[in-house]
């Protein structure tokens, strides 16, 4: 596991809110954040805590998840999250890693995950839920793989154009929409820095690190809680875990990242 | 073409297909071609959470006409009739007086919070304009969305037409930017007419921080 890389290119990103800005890196508090974890990233935690749900069987079934199909066969984890969100055919949709992580905690383990889909996310200082602790395992099977989000079925086509037209859709009190905050280079609010998500370099320097640790939170969030937290800001009414819309999202951000390499979980702010 | 529509149903007009691809793979009785397929709706991905219910996807004119023009120029004849709408729905002072508390505009200015789906609803919204713009030379946690408001009131004195420029600025700022990423703080009732008050307060008296000069560098 390359620790030290996926760790230096977080803090590359972070650090990305120094362009033009009148603050001086010391007054960066990221600075002390990166004392206080040394080479470390948190995530790492999280990651083991989900290699053992993965391998543990569970629900009323008793089996493990060995036979989810995540794209590339059941069972293979290596390189499937790098290829999500994609069509499957079992169920006629466009899936990212979250829904299908329902979907086979649902059909293979005859699990009730009517509480997980409602409260996906963890609350802060409570433990993980098992989908972040899966999701971070899964998504490090990925970490220094180039991101390769299909764009072969027309469904997946279609996630990619809603998506994009999403992205620009302004409604709510202040009129935002993703472009609002997302659609120009070397932006900030405040003294965070804003990727800019409408174009191939800004997504790539985005996607690939979700799921992430966030500091602030102590905690690994994954990208539908960035979508479900940045709609928030967006002044919207809550995104539901698994909607269309977050997948179509998911998608847009995705195609365009494609090639990027994979490092998450990444390490955030 | 408009991807959403207005009005009760957010139908995504290009999705009829998909669902009956759907259906069709998993092989579904004979009922699912012989009706309309059923409508996905933006609505469909929402939930209404805390303060935030599902009218705020509906869209009014100037909303759906900006999404389509996102990053691009707005027809001339869109622009117009954005620009008059907005004009048409400023309102001034009732007393005629533009000015209330710098101190109350700057909490103002500094709070982003407001309107969100977490937010406390009974608390008074936030301006946020420090999400986007520089003014008091003293605070660096600025963004840079907007361009910066540093010496606001010093550099264009009190004249009534730079005042209710301001405050039609913050009152829709349409009225002279079509399409605009700033909020509609007066016509979306984000602020209320005395913290509009408060806001012109902090960018124009002379005591205020966004007209001080910038501290001298440290020794
Ligand atoms: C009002 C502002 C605002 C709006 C609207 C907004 N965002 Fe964000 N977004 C932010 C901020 C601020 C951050 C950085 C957060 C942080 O570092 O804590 C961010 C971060 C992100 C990131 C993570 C970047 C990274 O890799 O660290 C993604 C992805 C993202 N936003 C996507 C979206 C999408 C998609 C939408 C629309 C549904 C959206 N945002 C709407 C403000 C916004
Ligand atoms: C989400 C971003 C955003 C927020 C929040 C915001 N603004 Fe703006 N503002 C802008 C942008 C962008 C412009 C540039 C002109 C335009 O596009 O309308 C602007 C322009 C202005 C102008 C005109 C400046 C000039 O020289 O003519 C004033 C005054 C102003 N803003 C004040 C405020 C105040 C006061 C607040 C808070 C109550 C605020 N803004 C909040 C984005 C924002």
């Amino acid at each position: 596991m390359n620790l030290r890389a996926s760790f230096g290119f977080g803090l590359a990103l972070l650090l990305g809110v120094a362009p033009g800005a009148a603050v001086a890196e010391e007054e960066n508090p990221f600075a002390e954040y990166r004392a206080m974890f040394g080479d470390d990233n948190p995530a790492e935690l999280v990651e083991m805590q989900g290699e053992e749900l993965w391998n543990t069987p569970g629900g009323p079934k008793q089996v493990t998840l060995a036979g989810c199909d995540f794209g590339l066969g059941a069972g293979v984890i290596a390189g499937a999250y790098a290829q999500l969100p994609r069509y499957f055919a079992d169920t006629g949709k466009v899936m990212d890693l979250e829904t299908r992580l329902l979907h086979c905690m649902e059909t293979l383990q005859g699990m009730d995950v009517s509480a997980l889909r409602k409260k996906p996310y963890s609350d802060q200082g409570q433990p993980q839920t098992e989908l972040e602790s899966l999701s971070a395992y899964i998504a490090a099977q990925s970490r220094g793989m180039p991101v390769a989000v299909p764009q072969t079925h027309p469904l997946e086509r279609q996630a990619f154009a809603d998506g994009a037209k999403f992205f620009n859709l302004r409604a709510g009190p202040h009129d935002f929409s993703c472009a609002t905050c997302h659609s120009q280079n070397g932006k900030r609010i405040r003294l965070q820095a804003l990727p800019q998500l409408n174009t191939v370099e800004g997504a790539r320097t985005s996607f690939g690190t979700w799921p992430a640790y966030r500091i602030a939170q102590g905690a690994v969030r994954t990208i539908e809680w960035r979508m479900a937290d940045c709609a928030r800001q967006q002044r919207l009414p809550g995104l539901v875990h698994g909607s269309k819309v977050a997948i179509d999202l998911i998608t847009y951000l995705g195609v365009q990242a494609n090639g990027a390499e994979m490092t998450a979980p990444g390490l955030k702010r | 073409m408009t991807a959403y529509r207005t009005g009760s149903r957010f139908l995504l007009a290009a999705l009829g297909s998909s669902l009956l691809a759907a259906c069709a793979n998993i092989g579904e009785a004979p009922k699912a071609a012989a009706t309309a397929p059923p409508e996905t709706t933006l609505a469909d991905s929402f939930e209404p959470l805390g303060q935030a219910g599902l009218d705020r996807l509906q869209q009014n004119t100037m909303q759906k006409v900006c999404s389509e023009y996102e990053g691009k120029p707005v027809p001339d004849d869109l622009a117009k009739q954005i620009i008059a709408e907005a004009a048409a729905g400023v309102r001034y002072p009732a007393d005629g007086n533009y000015f209330g508390d710098w101190k109350n505009g700057e909490k103002i200015a500094k709070t982003g919070t407001g309107l969100q789906s977490n937010d406390d609803p009974a608390l008074p919204n936030g301006g946020n304009c420090y999400a986007c713009h520089q003014m008091a030379a003293e605070e660096l946690a600025y963004g840079t969305l907007g361009l910066s408001l540093a010496q606001y009131g010093k550099l264009r004195g009190q004249s009534e037409p730079i005042l209710q420029y301001t405050w039609t600025r913050l009152w829709n700022a349409h009225a002279y930017n079509p399409c605009s990423h700033m909020p509609r703080f007066g016509d979306a009732g984000i602020l209320s007419e005395p913290q509009l008050k408060d806001v012109m307060a902090y960018l124009f008296d002379p005591a205020s921080p966004v007209n001080l000069p910038a501290p001298a560098p440290a020794p």
